[in-house]
C-alpha cells in the first residue's frame, strides 16, 4: 500500500510527484506510456505564460501567476532550461490597441508584475524582424520558454531520488474502492494505495470518472507546430503572440531554449485523443498566419513539424479542476490541465502535495533533496569545462551527434537516468534533433542502446512499443 | 597548439585526394575524420559504379576509398581518426576534439573543407502524417543495411529518385524487400539514367513521376503511405490519392552541403553554396571548400578531381603564394542553369584549362549551352541531352578565358 | 528495334539496337562499350552483382561483387549461393571468396577488408 498513487507522468504528475517526495509519503507513479513526457507535455509551446490572459479569479489565472513566480527557483534546482525571454502580444490594426490595453488591465488584475504596452516604435526596435503590420504590443516581462519534457524528466529524477516509485507501460484500466484506500489495475497488475492523484491528461476524464458520480469530459484539442532549425532562433528574441480578433487567432513565432524557432499551433478540436499526426491544412495554415507578424521569413529552415494534443474540458467546467473530488474522499484531481498547465505545473503540485499531505497527516522530510543536476551538455560547456569533463570520462571526447554536439558520455548518462528508446535519448540530450533529424545519428544511438540494454538492434524502439526501427537482420 | 601547412576537415574521398595533393605540393598536412577510418560515405557505398574516369575501371565505393586510403598510408599526410572539428576561426585555427586526445588546437596555413553533406530529412520538405518508425533516408537506410547489417523494412516506399534512392531500391531487393515503388516529385528522375535502367527496370521496380507522397499512416510503426499526383506547379492534384500499404518509407529528397563550418569562419555563400574560385579557393583568404560540401556530385572521380585543385592551391597558399592582384569574373548562371562551380574566376590571364561544372533546371534536348560576355556570346556548345540529375561539364581554354570582358555567363539556348 | 540505356558508364546512352543475322546494328552510342552492351543485352544480359554477406568472426558484413556480370536471370540464384557461403575473418580486400558463383563462371571477390 502507498500513501499517493499518481496516474499519469506528464508534467503535471511528475511535478506533483517531485513535491509530495518533501513529504514522508510512499509515492508510486503509473504512466500508461514507457517513458516521461509521454502526451500533451512533449508536444506544446513551451511557454511560461505571464498570466495576462486567464480569466481574473480563475484556478487558470491563480496556477498560472504562482506557477510563472516559482518557474525561476525550480529551474535553479533542477537544473532544467528556463529562460525569461518575455512575451509580445502584437496587433495587426490600431483599431485593436483598446484590445492590447483590456490585456494589460485583465493582467493587472491578476497580479502579473513587469508589463508594458509598446508602440509601433518601440516594438520594432525590440524586435527588428517583425513585420511592418505590427502597431504595438502588450510587452509582458515575466513571459518565459522552457523545454517542457526536459523540466518533466527532471522532476521525475528528482522525485526518484526522493524516493517516489515509478512504473511505465503501466496504463490505468480499472480502479476499485476498498479498505482504507483504492485498489489500482494498471499493465495487469493491482497496486493498493491511500490517495490517488489523477494527472492523466487527456485521460484525466475517464480516470475521474472511474471512480465519482460528477463526470467530466475532455475533448482533445489539436495543435500543429513547425519548427525551424538550432541557429533560426536568432530571429526572434521574444516570443510573439498575435492579439485574438474577431477575425481568429494567430499563432506564436518563438525561439526555444535551445535556439530553435518555431511556429504555430493551430488549434482545433479533434475526436481522437491518440491522433498526433500533422496536416497539410495545419502548416499551410501555420505559415500564412506567421507570416502576417513575419513577412518573407526563411521557407528553407524548418526541420521538422508536430502536433499535441491539449486536454480541453468540455463538460464539468472551463476551468482547472484541482483538488480533493468532492464525492471520492481520497481521490484528488488535476484535471482539463491545458494552457496554461505547464506553466501552472509548480503551482498545481505545490497545492495539491499539501492538500494530499494533509489527507495523509504527514510531516515534511528533513533530508529533502532539491537539487537535480542536469546531464552535462558539451554543447554549453566553455572549453575549459570542456577539457576538464574529457579529462574526467574520455567519452565526453566522443561526439555522437554532429549537428548538436551530443557526446557519447551524455548519452550513456541519460541511459543510466532511464532513456530506453532513440527519442527517450533524444529528449535528455537533443541527439538527434538537429539538421539532419538523426540521419547520421540515428544508426549509432540505436547501437549503444542496444549494447548498453544488452539487447538486440532489432529490439531496439523509436518511441512507443511497437515503434522498432530495424525489422530483422540481413540474410 | 599544433602547426600544419593544411587541415583537411573530413576523411571521405574529397578529403583524402585533398589531403594528398596538398602533401605532394610538399605542404604539411593533418587529416581530421570523424568516424573511426577513412572513406566516407563511400564505405557504405557497396555497389559498382565508381572510378571509370581516374582508374579506367568500374569499382565500388569501398575499393575506390581503398586505393586513397593506401596512397595515405604512404604519404607523409598524417590522420586523426575519431576527431570531430567543432569549430574554425578566420584566423584558420582549427578546435576538433577526440576522445583519445580531448580537444585539439591546429594552426594551420590553410584549411580544406570537405565535409560532405546530409540528407534532407521529412520535416524539411514537410510531408503530414503520422511520426512512426519506418521514415527513414535512403542513406541511413544504406548505413543500416550494408555497415550494421540490419534490415529496416520489408515493404517500402521510396520517395525521391535521386542516385541514393535508386540504390536502395535494388539493395533492398536483393535483401528479400519488396519496394513497391518510388515516387518523384519532379517529371523526370534526378537519377542517372542507368540507375533507372539497373535500380528499377531490371527488377520490375515501378517509377511514378510527378506523384508525391501526401501522408504518412501508422501510429508506432508505418503501414501505409498516400501517394498523388501532382499539377505543373508541383501540389497534389485532389482525387488522385492512392494509398500503399508498407512499413518504411525511405527519402531520397536532396542532398545539402554541409556549409555551417565554412560559413561560420568567413566563406560567403553563393545562393545555398560557398562562392568558389577556380582554385577552389572560398571568399576568404586560405579557406579552401570540395567535394559535396560545395555542391553534390553525381559522380565521386570529379570530386576527386576538383579536390586535387583544391588542394594543391591550398599548400601553395599555406607556402605563401597569393593570388595576384587580379580581375575578377563573376560567373552568372543564366536562364536554365542552376548554379556553376566556380561562380567566379581569378587572376590576371590564363594559361590552364578551367572546368566548368553545372546543372540545368529542366530536361533539355537538343540545346545549346552559350557562353556570354558582355553581351555578346563567345562560344556556344551543342548538347544533345541535359538533365538536372546528371551534372554538366564545360572546359574553358586559356584563349577564351583570356578574351573575357568582366563577367561570364552560361545560359541554355533551345 | 530495341531502345536501350547502356549501363557501362554514367553517361548512360539512350541506344536503338537490333540484331539481325548476327549482325549488330546499334545507333545512339557515344564509344565502343555501347556497342559491346547492345549485343550483351540483345542476347545475353548480364548484371554485375554487389551485395553483402555475413563473416564468422567479423563485426561488420563483408561487402562483396561479382568479378564480373553473371546471367541477369540468375541475379537473385547468385545473391542467394553468395549469402550461403561460409565465411570466416579476418578477409582482406580483393580475396576470392568463391570461384565460378552458380556455375557462371565468375568469381566472387571481397570488396572491403573485415
Amino acid at each position: 500500500m502507498v500513501d499517493v498513487a499518481i496516474i499519469g507522468l506528464g508534467i503535471t504528475g511528475a511535478a506533483c510527484a517531485r513535491e509530495l517526495s518533501r513529504y514522508h509519503l510512499r509515492v508510486l507513479g503509473l504512466e500508461a506510456q514507457n517513458d516521461f513526457a509521454a502526451g500533451a507535455t512533449r508536444a506544446n509551446s513551451g511557454i511560461v505564460h505571464a498570466g495576462y490572459d486567464a480569466k481574473p479569479g480563475t484556478n487558470k489565472a491563480k496556477y498560472n501567476v504562482r506557477g510563472n513566480a516559482l518557474y525561476p527557483l525550480w529551474a535553479r534546482e533542477l537544473e532544467f532550461p528556463f529562460i525569461q525571454n518575455g512575451s509580445l502580444i502584437v496587433c495587426h490594426d490600431d483599431g485593436d490597441l483598446p484590445g492590447l490595453q483590456a490585456l494589460y488591465d485583465r493582467g493587472v488584475q491578476n497580479g502579473v508584475p513587469d508589463m508594458e504596452l509598446l508602440d509601433e516604435n518601440a516594438l520594432h526596435s525590440l524586435e527588428p524582424n517583425l513585420s511592418p503590420a505590427c502597431r504595438g504590443a502588450l510587452y509582458a516581462k515575466t513571459g518565459g520558454i522552457t523545454c517542457p519534457y526536459e523540466f518533466c524528466i527532471a522532476c521525475g529524477e528528482n522525485a526518484r531520488e526522493n524516493g517516489a516509485e515509478f512504473i511505465f507501460n503501466a496504463p490505468v484500466t480499472q480502479i476499485r474502492r476498498e479498505d482504507g484506500g483504492f485498489a489500482i489495475t494498471a499493465g495487469e497488475k493491482i497496486y493498493h494505495a491511500r490517495t490517488i492523484l489523477n494527472a492523466a491528461g487527456l485521460y484525466s476524464d475517464a480516470i475521474h470518472n472511474l471512480l465519482s458520480r460528477v463526470p467530466y469530459r475532455i475533448q482533445p484539442r489539436r495543435g500543429e507546430y513547425q519548427l525551424m532549425d538550432n541557429a533560426a532562433g536568432a530571429f526572434f528574441t521574444r516570443t510573439i503572440f498575435t492579439l485574438p480578433t474577431p477575425m481568429g487567432k494567430g499563432v506564436l513565432i518563438s525561439p526555444t531554449v535551445d535556439g530553435n524557432l518555431y511556429l504555430g499551433p493551430t488549434s482545433l478540436d479533434s475526436t481522437d485523443k491518440e491522433d498526433t499526426s500533422t496536416t497539410a491544412e495545419g502548416r499551410a495554415f501555420i505559415l500564412k498566419k506567421a507570416a502576417e507578424s513575419w513577412d518573407n521569413f526563411p521557407k528553407n529552415r524548418f526541420i521538422t513539424g508536430f502536433t499535441g494534443l491539449r486536454a480541453h474540458l468540455i463538460e464539468g467546467g472551463d476551468d482547472f479542476i484541482v483538488g480533493s473530488a468532492p464525492d471520492v474522499p481520497g481521490l484528488f484531481d488535476a484535471v482539463g490541465i491545458e494552457s496554461p498547465g505547464l506553466t501552472s505545473a509548480p503551482a498545481i503540485a505545490e497545492d495539491l502535495s499539501r492538500q494530499i499531505a494533509a489527507y495523509c497527516g504527514a510531516k515534511k522530510k528533513d533530508n529533502f533533496q532539491p537539487h537535480r543536476p542536469a546531464i552535462r551538455s558539451f554543447r554549453t560547456m566553455t572549453n575549459e569545462q570542456r577539457r576538464q569533463a574529457i579529462a574526467e570520462n574520455p567519452l565526453y571526447g566522443h561526439i555522437i551527434c554532429r549537428c548538436e554536439q551530443v557526446s557519447e558520455a551524455e548519452v550513456l548518462e541519460a541511459i543510466r537516468r532511464g532513456a530506453r528508446t532513440v527519442d527517450g535519448v533524444k529528449r535528455r540530450t537533443r541527439a538527434g534533433m538537429g539538421k539532419c533529424q538523426g540521419g547520421f545519428c540515428g544508426p549509432v544511438i540505436l547501437e549503444i542502446l542496444a549494447r548498453e540494454l544488452g539487447c538486440d538492434p532489432t529490439e531496439i524502439l523509436k518511441d512507443a512499443p511497437g515503434s522498432n526501427i530495424l525489422v530483422g537482420p540481413i540474410r | 597548439m599544433l602547426h600544419y601547412d593544411v587541415a583537411v576537415i573530413g576523411g571521405g574521398p574529397s578529403g583524402m585526394a585533398a589531403a594528398l595533393a596538398a602533401s605532394k605540393e610538399g605542404a604539411s598536412v593533418l587529416l581530421l575524420e570523424t568516424e573511426p577510418r577513412l572513406g566516407g560515405i563511400l564505405n557504405q557505398c557497396i555497389h559498382n559504379g565508381f572510378g571509370l574516369h581516374i582508374f579506367k575501371e568500374e569499382l565500388t565505393g569501398p575499393e575506390y576509398a581503398h586505393r586513397f586510403i593506401r596512397q595515405i598510408q604512404d604519404s607523409p599526410v598524417e590522420v586523426l581518426l575519431n576527431t570531430l572539428v567543432l569549430d574554425v576561426s578566420p584566423g584558420r585555427q582549427v578546435l576538433a576534439v577526440s576522445k583519445e586526445r580531448g580537444l585539439l588546437e591546429i594552426q594551420a596555413g590553410a584549411v580544406v573543407f570537405s565535409t560532405g553533406c546530409r540528407e534532407r530529412p521529412r520535416g524539411a520538405i514537410g510531408i503530414p502524417g503520422t511520426r512512426p518508425a519506418g521514415v527513414i533516408t535512403a542513406g541511413a537506410a544504406q548505413k543500416y543495411v550494408n555497415i550494421d547489417g540490419y534490415l529496416p523494412g520489408r515493404e517500402c516506399v521510396i520517395l525521391g529518385s535521386g542516385d541514393i534512392g535508386l540504390i536502395m531500391a535494388r539493395r533492398m531487393t536483393l535483401e528479400g524487400a519488396k519496394v513497391k515503388a518510388v515516387v518523384e516529385l519532379m517529371p523526370y528522375s534526378s537519377g542517372l539514367a542507368r540507375n533507372i535502367k539497373q535500380c528499377l527496370d531490371d527488377f520490375g521496380i515501378p517509377l511514378l513521376l510527378s506523384h508525391t507522397v501526401v501522408e504518412i499512416h501508422g501510429k508506432n510503426r508505418v503501414d501505409a503511405v498516400t501517394i498523388a499526383k501532382v499539377d505543373d506547379n508541383l501540389s497534389p492534384i485532389p482525387g488522385t490519392e492512392e494509398i500503399i500499404p508498407c512499413d518504411t518509407l525511405l527519402l531520397s529528397v536532396g542532398l545539402i552541403p554541409t556549409v555551417e563550418l565554412a560559413t561560420k569562419a568567413g566563406a560567403e555563400l553563393a545562393g545555398s553554396q560557398v562562392r568558389v574560385d577556380q582554385h577552389f579557393s572560398t571568399s576568404h583568404p586560405g579557406l579552401f571548400i570540395c567535394g559535396n560540401t560545395l555542391h553534390v556530385h553525381d559522380l565521386v572521380d570529379y570530386v576527386t578531381e576538383e579536390s586535387t585543385v583544391a588542394g594543391q592551391f591550398a599548400a601553395a597558399y599555406a607556402k605563401g603564394a597569393r593570388p595576384a592582384d587580379g580581375r575578377e569574373i563573376p560567373i552568372q548562371p543564366g536562364e536554365g542553369i542552376t548554379y556553376t562551380v566556380p561562380q567566379r574566376l581569378t587572376g590576371e590571364s590564363f594559361r590552364e584549362n578551367i572546368t566548368l561544372r553545372f546543372r540545368t533546371r529542366r530536361v533539355y534536348k537538343q540545346a545549346r549551352l552559350v557562353l556570354s560576355s558582355g553581351g555578346k556570346t563567345i562560344a556556344s556548345f551543342k548538347r544533345p541531352v541535359m538533365a538536372p540529375g546528371e551534372m554538366q561539364t564545360l572546359v574553358l581554354k586559356p584563349e577564351l578565358l583570356n578574351s573575357l570582358g568582366e563577367s561570364l555567363s552560361l545560359h541554355v539556348e533551345e | 528495334m530495341q531502345e536501350l540505356i547502356c549501363i557501362r558508364c554514367p553517361m548512360g546512352c539512350k541506344l536503338q539496337a537490333e540484331l539481325i543475322d548476327d549482325t549488330l546494328f546499334v545507333t545512339g552510342n557515344t564509344c565502343r562499350r555501347g556497342e559491346e552492351y547492345a549485343r550483351e543485352e540483345l542476347t545475353c544480359p548480364r548484371r554485375i552483382v554487389t551485395c553483402s554477406v555475413k563473416v564468422q568472426g567479423a563485426s561488420e558484413p563483408l561487402s562483396v561483387k561479382t568479378e564480373s556480370g553473371v546471367p541477369k536471370d540468375m541475379v537473385f540464384e547468385c545473391v542467394a549461393a553468395i549469402k550461403a557461403l561460409c565465411l570466416h575473418a579476418p578477409i582482406a580486400i580483393g580475396t576470392i571468396v568463391a570461384e565460378n558463383i552458380c556455375g557462371t563462371g565468375v568469381c566472387v571477390k571481397a570488396t572491403k577488408s573485415v
